[in-house]
């Protein structure tokens, strides 16, 4: 039987502010613990949360880029249960009436364009983080984190597969590193995935019973969770057993996820009104002076770029996915003055080559986008020759250094003195006779083989176009 | 020989220097010392902080500078509120060692105003009781008869005050925690409008009703010190950006033409017949003094009662939910695991009523309960108010008895946790609607005090002040003090 996969996803995203949600304490990340921390998020008795304007401001930019709609009344709630790292033993989150309902995203794979639901955005504050390296084995906590201000974008279970739930949660990330409401630094936890899973028979229209997988916090753990979890639960129902309602874990080291808690198991958070707050009302004037200030998001840029650049559409895609490389690619097409598509080549060629093999992105790459303007110019007066290029944009990776520097550091200076060439050309000539006697008998390609081995003997700093042409006169 | 002094008396010999800020400090410590053994109203007596703090003031005085009226005033506060460096205990063994790293926002205010710390006083435990008999640590007696309780919960303010061991106190108010008190010890004791006091390091019970307000022997004192401990505070979201009178300046006005509302429900079944007796004496004295009374009915009275137990607890449950031993306060000896240690820290460091009611209140918040508890009270809670809005409408204030019982010994029903909260039933309304309240002595039943109630419109302090002053001015009740 085949079977299909229902998935829906809650993304927590830490907000981009300065300061916490509730206090005046910093976000700063990377600090030595419990350094920022106060009464208010350290919940101590008497202490009181004054919520942070700018939290509200991101979480409709939130909104708004996800085509919500804006609630104009919103109110908090408190969400209670016990953990060592929850100050006030509560969370203070938004329960039945969030800031924002009812968006969608339109994302695109081999499967064409698919538009996601968005249940809701709400805002919440983030716990802090237990620490278990002590000596004498004990857990410690650390509050830095608790208090910075957290969206909760939940999804309809309207993604079917491990790459839907991919490209969803990719797009989300983009959005809000466009909208800046989240640097979306995933090392450092700022965007975490829970994964609500359930399987059913193809072509059967009633969903089955679920499970949760609680921070996951890469794209390829989202995936490998996914794919496990449905395979497992597969493999329950082919065996003739049921699914079991319950919470997972995920384990990035063995691949495997396992039970964590059941739904009997399960907390009653006893949601209710927090009384320390006054409900959020926000003015038709306000959400359309935060509608205004929204930036151009990735679809719309993509757009552009196919349009207006002639990219190909998978090109545009790919690059607008990251606002850092959509940002980076645009500085290079402005500086470089060419066609864009020669950026864009050199994008999906080369520096895609290199993010792969050293896993970072466009946030990591050590030059500015100028220098990889000024390589392609190299190119472009003959300075120097593709595959030199390709060598100093790999080193230029390495070390950030400025292209013409490298250039005459690793000596690749394109031979294109005429004379000089025919004098390499020739001996080339008389080094293979025998393709020089192809080529007059008729066999053209044994031209690319006397092209290659004058490259070759030039270290690959012969103009091809200008060895092309003489090598053609001599034969 | 300052012990029975109001604040505006003292202020003005500190002022003129007659008498120094640290004679008067040293004479209120003397008569905690003498005292507080019989009277139990002090948890901590910060002696020589106390002391020291008045020598500055002192000091300041001497070199002429211009000091607040409260300056050099020793007064007492309720042990839920935050005081930076001196320990605050709720009265619970949770809290017994711990010293908060920071102040409420109306101690802050009062200790700028110059006012002297003589220590922190008795309550029941988090504020939940109704006798100040739940306190961890000791019972608190009233004055007037120490076989008898003081009120709830802020018993230790009113009766630091009644027994002359204060200029004047500060309590908290959830249900009439300030005002039943102060009818008992027959002192005047006020609960501000929600929002007009700040909460921000105030130890909250149930967050939605809790209001701090000032214990003083006179009316015009309570309109002294709501001058120096009302206005916006940033810190706490529910305070509300209202321009805070003087509110001692319409004292004198009179309430010629003032129209009265006499709740018939507040007068009703349960109320004891001598308190039923005083307060209509009292009303008496208003109407000749030009008030117009009339009987209103507020007809949703009868739910009140339930609305604020359902409310109070489900807020309370919630706040005590962060004494869980991880990060301050007591935490249990041994334990095997955190579960383990949750639960012996909760059930060692909390006491019977606490724990009573964080139980009741779990229950109303649980799902599947939630709508017919927690949403119900909730919807009663709009019907009271509306009740309100609707005699607001004709009525300037509403007079009525404060305590519905005032024979309430020691140590009596403490088996029946409900019959316990009776007496609040004429009090918890005015916490319910967040309306201003206020309890003035009316006169006595017995040996033990009656207290007579002003509820007035949100933010009319002034109202209700004008009209307790003027019943003053025309009474000796409050001017009687105990013999302890």
């Amino acid at each position: 039987m085949n079977y299909e996969t229902v998935i829906g996803l809650e993304i927590h995203a830490e907000l981009a502010t300065n300061t916490k949600i509730f206090c005046g304490c910093t976000t700063a990340f990377g600090d030595k613990e419990n350094t920022h921390c106060c009464p208010v998020c350290l919940g101590l008795p008497g202490a009181l949360p004054v919520l942070n304007k700018k939290v509200i401001e991101y979480a409709v930019k939130a909104g708004l880029a996800t085509n919500c709609q804006i609630n104009g009344f919103s109110k908090l709630d408190r969400k209670n249960y016990f953990y060592p790292d929850l100050p006030k033993a509560y969370q203070i989150s938004q329960y039945d009436q969030p800031l924002c309902e009812e968006g969608y995203l339109d994302i695109k794979g081999d499967f064409g364009s698919k538009r996601i639901g968005i249940t809701r955005i709400h805002i919440e504050e983030d716990a802090g983080k237990l620490l278990h390296e002590a000596e004498d084995g004990s857990t410690l906590v650390d509050y830095n984190r608790g208090g910075v201000p957290l969206i909760e974008i939940v999804s309809e279970p309207d993604l079917r597969s491990a790459e839907e739930a991919r490209l969803y949660a990719e797009k989300i990330k983009a959005i809000l590193e466009y909208t800046e409401v989240s640097d979306c630094r995933m090392q450092e936890g700022s965007l975490r995935f829970d994964v609500n899973l359930s399987v059913r028979p193809e072509g059967n229209s009633v969903l089955g019973t679920r499970t949760e997988m609680k921070n996951l916090n890469s794209f390829r753990a989202l995936v490998n969770a996914i794919e496990d979890e449905s395979k497992r639960q597969i493999e329950v129902l082919e065996s003739g057993g049921e699914v079991v309602q319950e919470t997972r874990k995920w384990d990035d080291v063995t691949g495997k996820n396992t039970s964590l808690r059941s739904k009997e198991e399960a907390h009653d958070y006893r949601y209710f009104p927090e009384p320390d707050l006054v409900p959020v009302v926000l003015e038709e004037e306000y959400i359309e002076r935060i509608r205004k200030e929204l930036p151009e998001l990735p679809d719309k840029r993509a757009k552009r770029y196919v349009e207006e650049w002639g990219l190909p559409e998978y090109d545009a895609g790919v690059i607008t996915a990251s606002r850092p490389m959509a940002v980076f690619f645009e500085e290079c097409v402005k500086s470089y003055g060419g066609d864009p598509k020669t950026v864009s080549n050199w994008v999906m060629g080369e520096l895609m080559r290199l993010f792969n093999e050293k896993g970072a992105g466009a946030e990591d790459i050590p030059f500015p986008a100028v220098y990889m303007a000024d390589l392609l110019k190299l190119v472009d007066d003959g300075t120097v020759s593709g595959s030199a290029a390709k060598r100093v944009f790999t080193e230029m990776f390495e070390t950030g250094e400025q292209p013409k520097k490298l250039v005459e550091r690793l000596g690749l200076l394109q031979i294109s003195d005429e004379e000089a060439l025919t004098g390499i050309i020739k001996r080339v000539m008389e080094k293979n006779p025998q393709s020089v006697e192809d080529y007059r008998a008729g066999t053209k390609k044994a031209l690319g083989f006397l092209v290659g081995q004058t490259m070759k003997e030039t270290k690959g700093k012969a103009n091809p176009a200008l060895v092309n042409n003489i090598l053609k006169k001599l034969l | 020989m300052y012990h029975y002094m109001t604040v505006s008396e003292l202020a003005q010999r500190i002022k003129k220097r007659e008498v120094s800020a640290e004679e008067t400090t040293r004479s209120f410590i003397e008569r905690i010392e003498e005292l507080d053994e019989k009277v139990g109203a002090y948890i901590t007596v910060e002696k020589d902080r106390a002391l020291k703090t008045a020598r500055d003031i002192d000091k300041k005085l001497k070199q002429g500078c211009e000091l607040s009226p409260l300056a050099g005033i020793p007064m007492a506060l309720k042990d839920n509120i935050c005081t930076e460096n001196i320990r605050t205990t709720c009265a619970s063994k949770t809290l017994e060692d711990f010293v908060p790293p920071y102040s409420a926002d109306v101690y802050e205010r009062l200790e700028k105003a110059g006012c002297i710390t003589l220590g922190k006083t008795n309550m029941d435990e988090f504020a939940m009781g109704s006798s100040t008999e739940s306190s961890a640590f000791k019972v608190t007696r009233n004055p007037w008869d120490d076989s008898s309780i003081p009120g709830d919960s802020s018993g230790g303010s009113a009766a630091a005050v009644a027994a002359g061991m204060a200029a004047f106190a500060l309590g908290t108010d959830t249900g009439g925690s300030i005002r039943q008190p102060a009818a008992l010890c027959g002192v005047v004791g006020m609960k501000p409008t929600y929002g007009r006091v700040s909460r921000y390091g105030v130890v909250a019970y149930a967050s939605s009703l809790d209001q701090v307000g000032p214990i003083t022997r006179d009316v015009k004192d309570c309109a002294l010190v709501l001058n120096h401990i009302c206005g916006h505070d940033r810190r706490d979201s529910t305070s509300m950006v209202v321009a805070a009178p003087d509110f001692q300046a319409g004292l004198e006005e009179g309430i010629r033409g003032m129209r009265i509302g006499i709740p018939s429900e507040y007068f009703g079944k349960g109320i004891e017949q001598g308190v039923r007796d005083r307060v209509t004496e009292a009303i008496g004295v208003l109407e000749d003094l030009g008030a117009e009374c009339e009987e209103v009915s507020l007809p949703h009275t009868i739910y009140a009662l339930s609305a604020y137990y359902i409310i109070s607890s489900a807020e309370a449950s919630s706040n005590m939910a962060r004494y869980d031993g991880i990060r301050y306060g007591y935490r249990a000896k041994d334990y095997s695991d955190l579960l383990d240690m949750y639960i012996k820290t909760r059930s060692e460091g909390f006491g019977a009523e606490v724990k009573r009611r964080i139980m009741l209140g779990t229950y109303a918040l649980s799902s599947g309960n939630y709508d017919a508890y927690y949403k119900k009270a909730q919807k009663v809670r709009t019907l009271i108010k509306a009740d309100f809005d609707s005699v607001f409408e004709d009525y300037d204030l509403i007079v009525c008895p404060t305590s519905s019982l005032v024979v309430i010994r020691s140590g009596e029903k403490t088996n029946d946790p409900l019959q316990k909260i009776l007496p609040n039933v004429n009090t918890v309304p005015a916490n319910i609607a967040g309306l201003p309240a206020l309890s003035v002595p009316c006169g006595f039943l017995g040996n033990l005090p009656v207290g007579m109630q002003f509820i007035g419109k949100p933010f009319a302090e002034s109202t209700l002040l004008r009209a307790a002053y003027a019943y003053q001015q025309n009474t000796g009740f409050h001017k009687m003090h105990p013999q302890v």
